[in-house]
Formats: C-alpha cells, structure tokens, sequence
C-alpha cells in the first residue's frame, strides 16, 4: 500500500516537473445575439500549475487567440485604369478567419520564435490564409498584407500584447471584446503556456455565437423560406405607407 | 439607442436610420422621385453591406410610394392605365435585372459600373432639368419669351405601330414606349437600388409627352411595382432584404413624405425643380470624384 502510494507520489512529481499545467476557463460558451446586441467581451481566465507551486524566477507566459469561423473569399484589388479606380486583380483565399484576436502577457516577438508563431498561428501575420490561387509570391505577399490590413482596420482582427494579466505568477485573465458586425457561428478559444520560447500546454474550448429570439427567427426565416419573406417584407412596407398616408390625410 | 439588424448582421443607431428615412422621405415627396439615389449610397456610407442596402431600400421605395401614389389618386394625378403598362415593362426590367446583378457581381465590376451609371445618369439627367428650371425661372421673371411648348412626344415614339388611347395622360401613343421606358427603370432599380423616377419623370416629360398633371403619380405607382418586385428578386436570389432596416427607413420616410408633399404644394415648382436638379449634380459630381480619387480600401472582400 505504502509502495503504491510512493509510486503515484513519485509519477505526480516527475510529470509536474517536467512542465507546467494548464487549467484554462472561458467566462462564457455561448453568446446569444440579441436585438439589443452591441458587441461582447469575453474573459479568458485560469490558473497556471507549476511543479511543486512554487512560481520560478522567470515565470511562463500565456498568450489566449480567439478565432471565428473561417470561409472562403475572393480579395479583390483595385488599380487606376484610364483614369478610374477598378477591381483588377484578385486571389482566391480558402480559409479566412471572420474573427481572429490576440492577446498576450508580452509582445509575441520577445515570447516566441518565428517558427513556433506560424506553427501555432500566434500573432495576425501567422494566421493559415490557404491561398488557392497561383500567383507570384510577390503578389501572394501584397494580397495577404492587403487583407490583413483590411480586417485590422475594421477591428475584426486584433492584436493586444499585454492583455493578459498573470497575477501572483499563477492566476491569468484576458479581455477580448467581440464586435457586432461578427458573423455567426462556432469560435475557438486558444491558451498557449510558453515558456523559453516554447509552448509548454495547451487548450482549447469553443464558444458558440448564435443570433436567439426574433434575430434568429427573422435569419431563419429569410433563409428557409425566401419568398414568403419577401411578401411579408413588401405587405409590411404597403401596410406602413398605407397607414401613413391615411393618418396624415386627418390632420 | 443602437438595435442589431438580423440580415445585415450589424447593430446601428435607431434615430440615425429613421432620420435617414425622414430626409429621403422629405425629398420624396416634394420632387416625386423615390429618394432610392440617396438612401442606398448613404446606408453603404453607414456601413451597411452593400447588397443589403439596395435589397431593403427597395423595400423601403415600395411603402413610401404607396404614400405618394394615394396623396396623388387623391388630385386625380394617377394614370393608371398608364402605370400598368410602365409597371409590367418594370417587372420583365427588374427580373432581367437581376441577371445582369449577378454576372457583375462575380466579375467584380459591379461598384465600378453602379458608380459609372450614377454618374452618367444622374449628370445628364441634373443638367437637363437644371437647363429647363432656369428656363421657367427666366420666363416667370419675365426676361424671356416663354419657349414653344414642346407638347407632341418625340418623333421616334410617334413612328411606333399599334396605338393606345392613354385619357388621363392626354396621349395617344403605342404602348411599346412606355414599356420600354419601363423595362429600363426596371433595370435600375436592381442594380442601382433606385426607384427609376428620376429617369422616369423627366423621360415621360421630354420624350413621351406626357401631361405633367399625372407625371409624377404615375410614376410612383409604378415605382411602386418595380420595388415589390425587386424585394421579391432579392429575397429569393441574394437574400439581402433586412425587414428591421427596412421598417426603420419606412418609418422615417412615410412621415417624411407626406411633409413633403404639403410643401411642394406651397413651393413654386420652378424653384422645386431647380432645387432637385441641384442635389442630383451634387450627388453625381461627388460619385464622379470617387470614382477618379484614390478609395480609402484598395482591397475589397468577397465571401465566395
């Protein structure tokens, strides 16, 4: 009994000090939109587990990503042509995150070398764009920085070094604002432990973001059942200017 | 006060869309044109997607000229014959429309050609009406002898065979005319998310000959069938008609439209025609800067 107990004892021990543990939580797995729906900011918490609980000398680091659904685009670019600006050039992109944000204890560049970041996707240079289409490198380069540029601009992707609070060494949490214009769909939350420049643990939970109550009968609605949704659409703009022109007529 | 559009997929300011509606619905019914040619670039302005605000302005158009089409029935300044006739051209016009929609839309030419037309359109359409305003006004001040009344249609629309009485429009013309005309605007009001009456009126004026007692309540009746039907071609193809936005812009826009109305019944209508003319070269000078400025995103995005 004694030797078992040892055993486990000495098993626990080692695999702690191999690396740290991870125990990573979201403050909400689903997000309902709503008509009053302006956005939502998820808090991405949890603890880090060292072997023994002693914090070391030089702590690890978390860096939390989350990203929304990926979808296939065309990125179209415009050009001067006689004198006017058109869509000349495009590429094609098989998996384009709708949502990607990052944030981080430290900035990525000092917590991780290039490599790690692609393989992990940390950071909006790293995220997996899937071209499809065979253009030069060059140009590959200037569509990928182009469309980068273009959904930063539009705060769909984010980067925040230093979002992440480690508290104690051991406690971590991150803010990360969601904005309205997100599509629906289910996102994945990311928790990297790093440590020396490498990822030491870790884990991924989904958050679900679907639109509830009249939004989602009204998408349903359009979708499922087009026409009748359009005839509803113009009886309700007949009803309205009807009525209207009939109330202004007492006046 | 911000409310999520369910189609649109994005949240905006209630009184900043209705009060939209107003100002469109103001000028709708002072001019009798549907206020599509502002609606729609200033929802994309808003940041509305695209498609999503020519499908609801659409919806939009059809109930604001349900308004315009009874203040009118109830001065007698409806042709109804004469609706139909534009309004089954508009049909065939607005389907086919939707055709032409797609095809640019998957070449990407699409804002490039929407931009080009506008300019086009609206420039040539502005400087017409512009001309003819300053003409009444000169008349009215009594510095120039009133022009000959250029009453009879053009000669190109008396050469077609075929020809209907049209009473109320004091006509007596063939029908492929206005069908044609209709078919036209029908084409328009898909593609450029307009209801057509600022090309319909002047067009029934100048080219048909129309009597300008019922230009304007013909038109939006059959403004009024060409946007029913353009709701009903993008709900079913594009799924893009948002209903919450497009309540939203009624509801500005009824209200609006019959303030409107009591005003141009007040305004001297050289004024009122040289005022639309006014905005109409606004709209098509700054669509003409755009075109040629460099545009704030060189990239633009298209889910496949």
């Amino acid at each position: 009994m004694t030797r078992i107990a040892c055993l486990l004892l000495m098993a626990l021990m080692l695999g702690a000090a191999a690396k740290p543990l991870l125990v990573p939580d979201v403050s909400q797995r689903r997000v309902d939109i709503i008509y009053s729906f302006t956005g939502a900011e998820l808090l991405l918490f949890g603890a880090i587990i060292y072997p023994g609980g002693r914090v070391p000398e030089e702590p690890a680091d978390i860096v939390v990503v989350i990203k929304g659904p990926a979808e296939p685009i065309v990125l179209r670019e415009k050009q001067k042509v006689a004198g006017i600006w058109v869509n000349a050039e495009s590429a094609r992109f098989r998996s384009v995150p709708a949502f990607y944000a990052v944030a981080s204890s430290r900035s990525l560049k000092g917590l991780v070398d290039d490599r790690t970041a692609a393989i992990y996707e940390l950071g909006v240079e790293n995220i997996q764009l899937s071209p499809a289409s065979g253009e030069t490198p060059e140009a590959q380069r200037r569509f990928e920085t182009g469309l980068v540029d273009l959904k930063k601009r539009s705060g769909l992707y984010v980067e925040s070094p230093g979002g992440v609070e480690i508290s104690e060494g051991v406690l971590y949490r991150a803010r990360i604002g969601i904005p309205a214009r997100v599509p629906v769909g289910t996102y994945t939350a990311e928790t990297f432990l790093i440590q020396d420049g490498r990822v030491v643990a870790a884990a991924v939970r989904e958050i679900e973001i679907d639109k509830s109550g009249f939004e989602r009968f009204v998408a349903t609605v359009a979708d499922r059942w087009a026409f009748s949704y359009g005839l509803v659409a113009v009886a309700l703009s007949l009803v309205l200017g009807w009525l209207a022109g009939v109330a202004f007529r007492k006046i | 006060m911000d409310l999520y559009l369910p189609i649109a997929g994005l949240s905006v300011n209630i009184l900043v869309i209705i009060g939209l509606g107003g100002v469109v619905g103001v000028l709708a019914g002072m001019f009798g044109v549907g206020g599509g040619f502002l609606t729609t670039p200033l929802l994309i302005f808003y940041g509305i997607p695209p498609a999503v605000a020519v499908a609801s302005s659409a919806t939009q158009m059809t109930g604001s000229s349900v308004s315009a089409v009874i203040a009118h029935h109830r001065r007698q300044g409806v042709d109804f014959q004469m609706g139909l006739v534009l309004a089954a051209g508009g049909a065939v016009g607005s389907i086919a429309g939707g055709y032409v929609f797609r095809a640019l839309q998957e070449s990407g030419q699409i804002d490039t050609v929407v931009g080009i037309l506008y300019v086009v359109l609206l420039g040539s359409i502005g400087l017409l009406m512009a001309k003819e305003a300053a003409q009444s006004i000169a008349v009215m001040w009594g510095k120039a002898a009133p022009p000959p009344r250029p009453r009879r249609h053009h000669p190109l629309i008396a050469a077609l065979p075929l020809r209907w009485r049209f009473y109320q429009s004091g006509l007596y013309v063939s029908p492929i005319a206005p069908l044609a005309l209709g078919f036209g605007t029908g084409i328009l009001t898909v593609l450029l998310g307009v209801g057509g009456g600022f090309v319909l009126v002047p067009a029934m004026i100048y080219i048909m000959g129309m009597s300008t007692r019922v230009v304007v309540g013909t038109s939006s009746f059959q403004t009024l069938f060409v946007t029913a039907i353009t709701t009903l071609v993008h709900a079913t193809t594009t799924k893009a008609v948002d209903i919450v936005l497009a309540a939203l812009l009624l509801t500005g826009s009824v209200v609006g439209a019959q303030l409107g109305t009591r005003f141009a019944m007040k305004a001297r209508p050289e004024w009122l025609r040289m005022a639309l003319a006014g905005i109409v070269l606004a709209v098509a000078i700054r669509m003409a800067l755009g075109l040629g400025w460099r545009p704030g995103e060189i990239y633009t995005i298209q889910p496949l």
